[in-house]
């Protein structure tokens, strides 16, 4: 479980999230949207610790992420993040990408490492492309190989931070129809996202975020389908036409 | 049949030109071992810290880069012999042909460790990576594959600048050759085979680096 509990951060003058609360229960699909600017992504970086904050309590599974006692990289051990760029390793093979985490931080053999790396990326659709290097590949293949990646280290959560904002717009079906995967297999998640239709569909609560605070909180039924507060709706009606 | 203080060149002098190249070889391995070594460091401090402590070393670096070899390496043997420890030419030669090539591999080696995008780190930090595994396995493959070619200008410039050393006594390929041309007054024969073999040293290198080049390509 994840609980968010009053979070500041700022980074210097700009205060960009403004007490944000927030609780993602295991097994759940939380999509957090809004305009850009409005601090979704810098809480998943604070969630992953990439990020400090200056105010409130991250608890993930009853790890406080900021505490000083806190071993960072242990915790982002559980939480596997997927970012806008997909940041493939371009010096190392598809395979030896999702394969370098589990030998390097868990320790794995080699050979083990590269079983997981091979049944992670065979589940995203990559299977027969072990041996390529990511430059030869799409941008939706690499985002799929990031997200394998990510898997690899068998995280109990996933952060996928506009994970298809950066690609052509034929290639984003490939990526969600990943995401769908996951949450179909159980995963518990966090996607910031532009693709309302998306969050609509896969999400058991929606927070609308504007200006560092969450305006609204709610099933896709009560966010999406039927927002309260005006700010959601003018958003919505931006982003739906 | 008159007689000359002069002697030909002959093939006895192919061992005393040896040395030469041998001792050429030598001075511009150690120094580029150690100027990489040092360099790298150098480089990866300032990759890594605030902009004072960039300034001070930056400015270390600039006296080394700017003062040209040859007054580097006067000044020092003559100032450690003044002091009262004279150095061996090959050991002063060596100390002062270290630290100019250090300036200029901490260049190199600089721009590589920040040739890799910020947010890869943090995508490999994400994954669980420490600071040092990241270093490890992703900056420093990446960062060195990308500064391979400058790195191999620098020492091949090594090669040809080990040259200077020939000014505080030290017997490498110049100097030998210039002992050769006194004794035979046949500079135009000696300079020739001598630029040859530079040559002979440095073209392989390099040619060798065009080819690690197209095989480590990103």
């Amino acid at each position: 479980m994840i609980q968010i509990q009053g979070v500041h951060k700022s980074f210097g003058d700009l205060e960009v999230l403004k007490g944000i609360d927030l609780e993602v229960n295991k097994g759940e699909v939380v999509s957090v949207i809004g305009g850009s600017g409005s601090g979704k992504s810098t809480l998943l970086y604070c969630i992953n610790a990439i990020e400090k904050i200056q105010q409130g309590k991250i608890i993930v599974d009853d790890i406080d992420v900021h505490a000083k006692s806190t071993n960072q990289d242990l915790l982002r051990q559980k939480l596997g993040m997927v970012f806008q760029q997909w940041n493939s390793f371009p010096h190392l093979t598809v395979l030896e990408n999702a394969a370098l985490a589990p030998q390097v931080v868990l320790k794995k053999s080699r050979e083990e490492a590269i079983e997981i790396a091979k049944k992670e990326l065979t589940h995203v659709g990559l299977g027969d492309k072990f041996d390529q290097y990511p430059k030869r590949m799409s941008g939706g293949q690499q985002q799929r190989l990031a997200i394998a990646r990510a898997l690899a280290m068998k995280p109990d959560y996933m952060l996928f931070d506009e994970v298809t904002s950066a690609l052509d717009p034929e290639l984003v079906g490939e990526v969600l129809d990943t995401l769908r995967m996951l949450r179909d297999d159980g995963m518990t998640m966090i996607t910031v996202t532009h693709e309302i239709a998306f969050a609509r569909e896969v999400s058991d609560k929606v927070a609308f975020f504007h200006k560092g605070v969450i305006e609204e909180l709610g099933t896709p039924q009560q966010v999406i389908e039927n927002p309260q507060k005006e700010r959601t709706q003018q958003f919505l009606s931006k982003v739906l036409h | 049949m008159g007689f000359s203080l002069f002697t030909p060149l002959s093939w006895n002098d192919t061992g005393f030109i040896l040395t030469g190249v041998l001792n050429t070889i030598y001075i511009s391995v150690v120094a580029i071992v150690i100027g990489t070594i040092l360099g790298a460091i150098v480089g990866f401090v300032r990759a890594e810290s605030n902009k004072w402590v960039n300034m001070l070393l930056g400015s270390v670096l600039d006296i080394l880069r700017s003062v040209p070899l040859i007054i580097q390496l006067i000044l020092f043997t003559t100032y450690v012999g003044v002091i009262g420890y004279p150095l061996e030419p090959f050991v002063a030669g060596s100390i002062i042909l270290s630290l100019y090539t250090m300036a200029f591999m901490s260049e190199v080696f600089r721009g590589g460790f920040e040739s890799v995008p910020k947010p890869m780190q943090v995508a490999a930090r994400s994954l669980g990576m420490s600071y040092w595994q990241t270093l490890r396995y992703v900056r420093l493959h990446i960062g060195l594959r990308a500064v391979f070619t400058s790195w191999l200008g620098v020492a091949l410039s090594v090669i040809k600048d080990s040259a200077l050393v020939s000014v505080i006594g030290y017997m490498e390929l110049l100097r030998t050759s210039e002992q050769l041309i006194s004794r035979t007054q046949q500079p135009l024969e000696i300079l020739i085979g001598v630029g040859i073999f530079y040559f002979i040293i440095s073209y392989p290198l390099s040619l060798y680096g065009k080819h690690v080049e197209r095989k480590m390509a990103l």
